[in-house]
């Protein structure tokens, strides 16, 4: 079962207790956007087979949303953060890089 | 092609079935193809069948990464319906379940297609309404279904609990010409047709790159070198996003795992495909006797072939407590699947950025049963260079225009 730590709360959260949110750090449109955009940001996703930023929420423990970074082809677990962040931090990355070092890095 | 018939076995039985052929021949690529379709699974195969067979054009080779009908098709629960509330859905999936009724004939090859009759359980009072807008929805498409009583439900399937303690049977929706078909068959069959047709049939070839001038495909960069084409499908379910990449276009598509499993072998005990969509489990009994059960998508990117346990857990007790004698079955096997979920829940069969590429994938949890109809869709598609009335509904660009198919609205779960 995967099992993912709540960057809140602390807690090895199992698969049972979170809630999925899929693809993280999404570019929001909003009225007044061009179509192309607004379906970048309702529709069209990465997928990628590799390395993958998503949202989750500990929907029966502390309630929170928080993002977690993780390998669709493997389902390794690289690390998990904050909601509040624009993007993936620093030392994940870098601790993503050593693990996949064939990762084209976030973008 | 040496045809099947009732001849060829008493022929073969006098010889002692040494006569048999290879049902298709395993060539290497040529230099290049009128058309390649990139995955031999039921829709790429089904996709080359129909170019041969209503379009004439058999300079065309069908790519597999691995081997032939192993990716979704064999791993599906074999169900066959069309009992959708949209338009364009239930035009296509009853355009597939009719060609389902023939195939046999029309490929020489039995399929085992066996319209047993599909039950969906309607066990809240919002099914009940959902379920008769769809019949009511079904009658004006031309589509025959009805909605039934919860205890014609009892009569079709007298195994079920219908008074369960947390969601009794309120009725159904019924399609008595839904049914199952051999999986492996379909795609067998298909693959001997476009063979016989002079089609090539390159297994165990992986495509690296798809190669491009001007706007326009002109080849493929496989793991058995480099094939040119004059047309590319891309035909390959999960793994569309990746091929989509490779082709330099992004997709409104989330790869996510599905899981089946089928029980131990036992007697003859339901003659008829019951889904439960509230609790959401589904169940049908196979010819070899085992229980064949299916339940919910993992809510999450995954590229493995296998799913979350408790996953199979949320199934089979909703399955136990819809039908108590299964409690104690012992499961046999268990599998799963690369489904490609759009966001509408609805497939693309669709031109792309590039002229003389077509994709066709999205068919998400239920793309079996479409098999026939979506290769005829996606056959006219590929030959025209413009859709026809199936599968003009289904173009990429409904996401930017906001003309959603929405059966994800209309089921109220993955289908």
């Amino acid at each position: 079962m995967l099992t993912l730590e709540c960057p809140y709360c602390g807690v090895m959260a199992d698969e049972t207790e979170l809630a999925p949110g899929y693809e993280a750090h999404l570019k929001r449109f909003g009225a007044g956007s061009s179509d192309a955009d607004f379906e970048s940001y309702m529709f069209a996703r990465k997928n990628p087979k590799g390395v993958h930023f998503e949202r989750w929420r500990h929907a029966y423990g502390c309630g929170k949303w928080f993002l977690a970074a993780r390998c669709t082809a493997t389902l390794e677990v690289f690390g998990t953060y904050p909601a509040q962040s624009a993007e993936p931090p620093a030392e994940l990355q870098a601790k993503i890089k050593a693990k996949r070092p064939g990762w084209e890095g976030y973008k | 092609m040496k045809r099947y018939s009732v001849f060829a076995i008493a022929r073969e039985a006098l010889r002692y079935h040494m006569g048999w052929e290879r049902a298709w021949a395993s060539p290497q690529p040529k230099k290049s193809y009128d058309a390649i379709i990139i995955g031999a699974g039921g829709h790429g195969l089904a996709t080359a069948y129909y170019l041969g067979k209503n379009f004439g054009i058999t300079n065309v080779a069908v790519i597999e990464k691995g081997w032939l009908g192993g990716g979704n098709t064999g791993r599906n629960t074999t169900i066959i319906r069309s009992n959708y509330l949209q338009d364009p859905s239930a035009a296509i999936y009853e355009k597939s379940r009719s060609l389902y009724e023939t195939l046999s004939q029309d490929l020489n090859y039995n399929i085992m297609f066996s319209p047993r009759g599909v039950i969906m359980l309607a066990q809240t009072h919002h099914e009940v309404r959902g379920y008769q807008r769809t019949a009511h929805a079904n009658a004006l498409q031309g589509v025959k279904t009805e909605f039934i009583s919860a205890q014609r439900v009892k009569e079709l399937c007298p195994i079920m609990n219908i008074d369960g303690p947390r969601y009794p049977v309120l009725g159904g929706l019924w399609q008595a010409r839904g049914g199952t078909a051999r999986h492996d068959a379909v795609a067998w069959g298909y693959a001997r047709a476009c063979s016989a047709m002079g089609m090539d049939i390159i297994q165990q070839c992986e495509v690296k790159g798809v190669r491009s001038e001007g706007g326009k495909v002109v080849g493929v960069e496989t793991t058995k070198g480099y094939i040119g084409t004059k047309k590319l499908g891309i035909v390959v379910a999960g793994h569309s996003g990746q091929l989509a990449e490779m082709a330099g276009f992004r997709l409104p598509i989330e790869a996510v795992a599905l899981q089946a499993l089928v029980s131990e072998p036992i007697k003859p005990c339901m003659d008829v495909v019951v889904m439960a969509n509230t609790v959401h489990g589904y169940m049908s009994q196979s010819d070899k006797g085992e229980m064949v059960i299916g339940g919910g998508t993992d809510g999450f990117n995954n590229y493995t072939q296998r799913g979350s346990f408790h996953h199979i857990e949320e199934t089979l007790r909703a399955l136990v407590e819809t039908f108590p004698m299964i409690s104690r079955l012992k499961m046999l096997r268990q599998w799963g699947g690369i489904v490609d979920m759009t966001g509408d829940r609805s497939p693309l069969i669709s031109k792309t950025p590039l002229g003389n590429c077509f994709i066709n994938c999205g068919w998400g949890t239920g793309g079996f049963k479409a098999i026939p109809g979506s290769g005829w869709a996606m056959a006219e598609l590929m030959a025209k260079g413009e859709p026809g009335p199936l599968a003009e509904a289904f173009s990429m660009d409904r996401f930017i225009e906001g003309r959603f198919i929405d059966e994800s609205v209309a089921a109220g779960v993955a289908h």
